[in-house]
């Protein structure tokens, strides 16, 4: 009797200590960034996957979407008043819904489309990590992101600033008749302003 | 020794009666006046008594107001395409714009109870404010070129919110249009519901129909009101708003129906109803006092409806205690749409530009149509500006009509009143110039616009310039 109680005691006694080194084996909750264990992911792999999301969703809009009902098959247009005129959304009108969005539920992190040649003034660059990032993803072409720190109302940010490039003919076409537009000879495959993702740094 | 505790006792008694006292008054609702610092704005004043519905959290700060804020007008901002929101500002990218005006929380701008420094829109900011950020508005707009800071709103040209009246687009898609277009028609007047639309299966009742309980029938003129109303031709019976628990309670009888019945149905109106200065007073959540605040001691208050009497605009005398429900303008049984377009206004609202309506050109047309000297949908009223119809869709694509009962929903500014009324029978330039200039807004549009607004010109340099450009 008194036998089987200690092999059920050491029983129960094993398979707690077996849920004991399961729970403190497993790997701790990787930090995200910068955390000692090197586990986490560094800034610009964090802001490289969130642009490459942002990227492919907007390259998708504009020619699944606006290309190909707009300027292909013409059974409606995209206006910057498109509720007014019962149109698609712009590109970069949608691009900003979606950030306003993300902004309304996490201050992670924060992201924005910007041009040294915009349309809508607002959409300028502001500090100077922004001119320096949108001038660097010019000369380079797109073909490398910039990256850089800044403080900004007392807090430091880890700030990224990716080409965003005339893919389509839609967007060649309707910036270089746009207007407000600074430019008109925009060509394809040319950097016409840039994404910037900020990450506040702790 | 004696003394000392003496006046320790003093001293805490009167602070604890003062405490209690000042509770009593607080929570009790009806003496809660005291409390208030200044003179509440003409929007809020209606509502000064319900404190917490601005003051969410006694001690919770700006956030606690900020909530308060957002719980009325959250909506009707975003339902606005808000210029200003405020993931604009939380956006670290502004902090040094933040730092100038901080713009993420309502109160910056709008600070209640302080009239000494309240401007048009509560706005309680000097009215040049849009130059800490817009200095060099000029840089791409030569047009702006020492134009003051203070005259950006004015004739609705730029807002703070809501930029949905004007814009540059718009300008120069009408600018060209004649003072009076060919047809003059309000234009959802005539409107009925597209062929393949499924219509509701309801039949018309007469006044045999109806199903009161004998006991209950009150007087004829009930049922006959009723009988000749819309509700009778849409089967709405007697019991359908007096009986509304028919189902579950088929003894009870409502003598009075409120408007949580009108708004089973009219669910869109009695909402908007609630929006504006009418029925803001019997917006769900609005107490001068409840009952698990103080230890159980007062009633759950509302606030009872809007009167004349506490109006800030003239008012008709005969009417001051006449309480604001929905029946108030649509009379129970008959509902009478036409009463509520002209006559129920004119009987407590007495001011210049009500008591001018009579002599104008649109009530003119009013007349002219009940006579069929002109069609169905000629008539201008009250109701035709201020609450307007809209047509919406739901999200399977029913269309609808629905009556704003919102009657500040165009008004602020006024230039919001181009697109769902004006535009209908007149065109762009002669409507701005004509709801910019007061003295005709006084006389209600009798005569033309003495006033000339310049923005529209302004857009048609800017489109010969460009083609100016594209021919060289
Ligand atoms: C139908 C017209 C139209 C199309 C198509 C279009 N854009 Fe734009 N774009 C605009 C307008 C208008 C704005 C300004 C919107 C705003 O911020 O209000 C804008 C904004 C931008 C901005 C931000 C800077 C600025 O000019 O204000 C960038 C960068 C940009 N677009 C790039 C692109 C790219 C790349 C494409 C194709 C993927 C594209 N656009 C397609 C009209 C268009």
């Amino acid at each position: 009797m008194t036998k089987k109680l200690t092999i059920a005691a050491s029983c129960t006694a094993l398979a707690c200590a077996g849920v004991l080194a399961m729970g403190l084996g497993s790997p701790a909750k990787a930090g995200l960034f910068g955390s000692d264990d090197k586990k986490g992911v560094s800034y610009e792999t964090f802001t490289d996957m969130l642009h490459l999301v942002m990227a492919s969703d907007r390259e998708v809009y504009t020619k699944m979407v606006v290309g190909r009902l707009a300027a292909k098959e013409k059974v409606i247009k995209a206006s910057e008043h498109f509720e007014d005129e019962k149109a698609l959304p712009l590109p970069a009108q949608m691009f900003r819904f979606g950030s306003e969005k993300v902004s309304s539920k996490t201050d992670k992190f924060t992201y924005q489309l910007l041009s040294l040649w915009p349309i809508n003034k607002q959409n300028a660059p502001r500090t100077d990590i922004e001119k320096k990032g949108l001038a660097f993803i010019a000369e380079n072409k797109g073909e490398k992101p910039f990256y850089g720190e800044e403080e900004l109302g007392g807090k430091k940010y880890f700030t990224a600033v990716y080409a965003d490039v005339g893919v389509a003919a839609p967007c060649i076409n309707c910036h270089n008749a746009h207007k407000d537009s600074p430019r008109t000879d925009f060509k394809m495959g040319e950097v016409m302003g840039g994404v910037v993702i900020r990450v506040p740094m702790n | 020794m004696r003394n000392k505790i003496l006046w320790l006792v003093w001293v805490t008694a009167t602070l604890a009666g003062g405490v209690a006292v000042a509770a009593v008054m607080y929570y009790g609702g009806d003496l809660r006046s005291v409390f208030l610092i200044g003179k509440t704005t003409s929007g809020h004043h209606q509502i000064e008594m319900a404190c917490d519905a601005c003051h969410t959290d006694m001690f919770g700060g700006i956030d606690a107001l900020q909530k308060g804020c957002v719980t009325c007008h959250g909506d009707e901002l975003k339902a606005a395409n808000d210029s200003h929101p405020r993931s604009k500002f939380v956006d670290p990218r502004n902090a040094d714009r933040v730092a100038v005006l901080d713009a993420r929380y309502c109160v910056t701008c709008h600070r209640e109870h302080q009239p000494g420094i309240t401007n048009a829109m509560a706005v309680t900011l000097p009215t040049d404010y849009c130059a800490l950020c817009h200095q060099d508005v000029a840089k791409n707009r030569p047009s702006h070129e020492g134009l003051a800071f203070d005259t950006c709103g004015n004739s609705g040209c730029h807002n703070f919110h809501d930029n949905r009246a004007l814009y540059e687009d718009f300008l120069e898609k009408r600018h060209g249009e004649p003072d009076f277009k060919e047809i003059l028609l309000v234009a959802l007047s005539n409107w009925t519901p597209p062929a393949d639309q499924p219509k509701p299966a309801r039949k018309a009742l007469a006044a045999l129909d109806a199903d009161a309980p004998a006991d209950r029938r009150g007087a004829l003129k009930h049922t006959a009101d009723w009988a000749l109303s819309g509700h009778a031709a849409a089967g709405v019976n007697c019991s359908g708003c007096h009986q509304p628990r028919k189902r579950t309670r088929p003894d009870e009888w409502v003598e009075a129906p409120g408007a949580k019945v009108c708004a089973t149905c009219h669910t869109a109106e009695a909402k908007t109803f609630t929006e504006g200065k009418h029925g803001m007073r019997q917006r769900d959540g609005l107490w001068v006092s409840r009952k698990d605040d103080f230890l159980g001691l007062f009633e759950d208050k509302g606030l009872p409806p809007m009167t004349p009497a506490l109006a800030r605009i003239p008012m008709q005398d005969d009417a001051h205690a006449t309480a604001l429900t929905c029946n108030t303008c649509h009379g129970a049984h008959k509902y009478d749409v036409k009463f509520a377009q002209i006559e129920a206004c004119e009987s407590c609202h007495a001011d210049d530009h009500t008591k001018a309506f009579r002599m104008s050109p649109h009530n003119a047309l009013v007349d002219r149509e009940a006579s069929g000297d002109l069609p169905k949908g000629s008539g201008v009223t009250c109701a035709t500006c201020h609450m307007p119809k809209h047509l919406v869709r739901d999200d399977y694509g029913t269309e609808k009509i629905f009556v704003t009962h919102n009657q500040n929903d165009n008004l602020r500014p006024n230039e919001k009143m181009i697109r769902t009324v004006c535009a209908d029978c007149h065109g762009l330039r002669f409507t701005i110039d004509a709801l910019a200039d007061p003295a005709l807004i006084k006389n209600n549009f009798k005569g033309k616009p003495a006033h000339h607004v310049e923005s529209i010109d302004w857009v048609e340099n800017r489109m010969r310039e460009r083609a100016r450009r594209q021919q060289q």
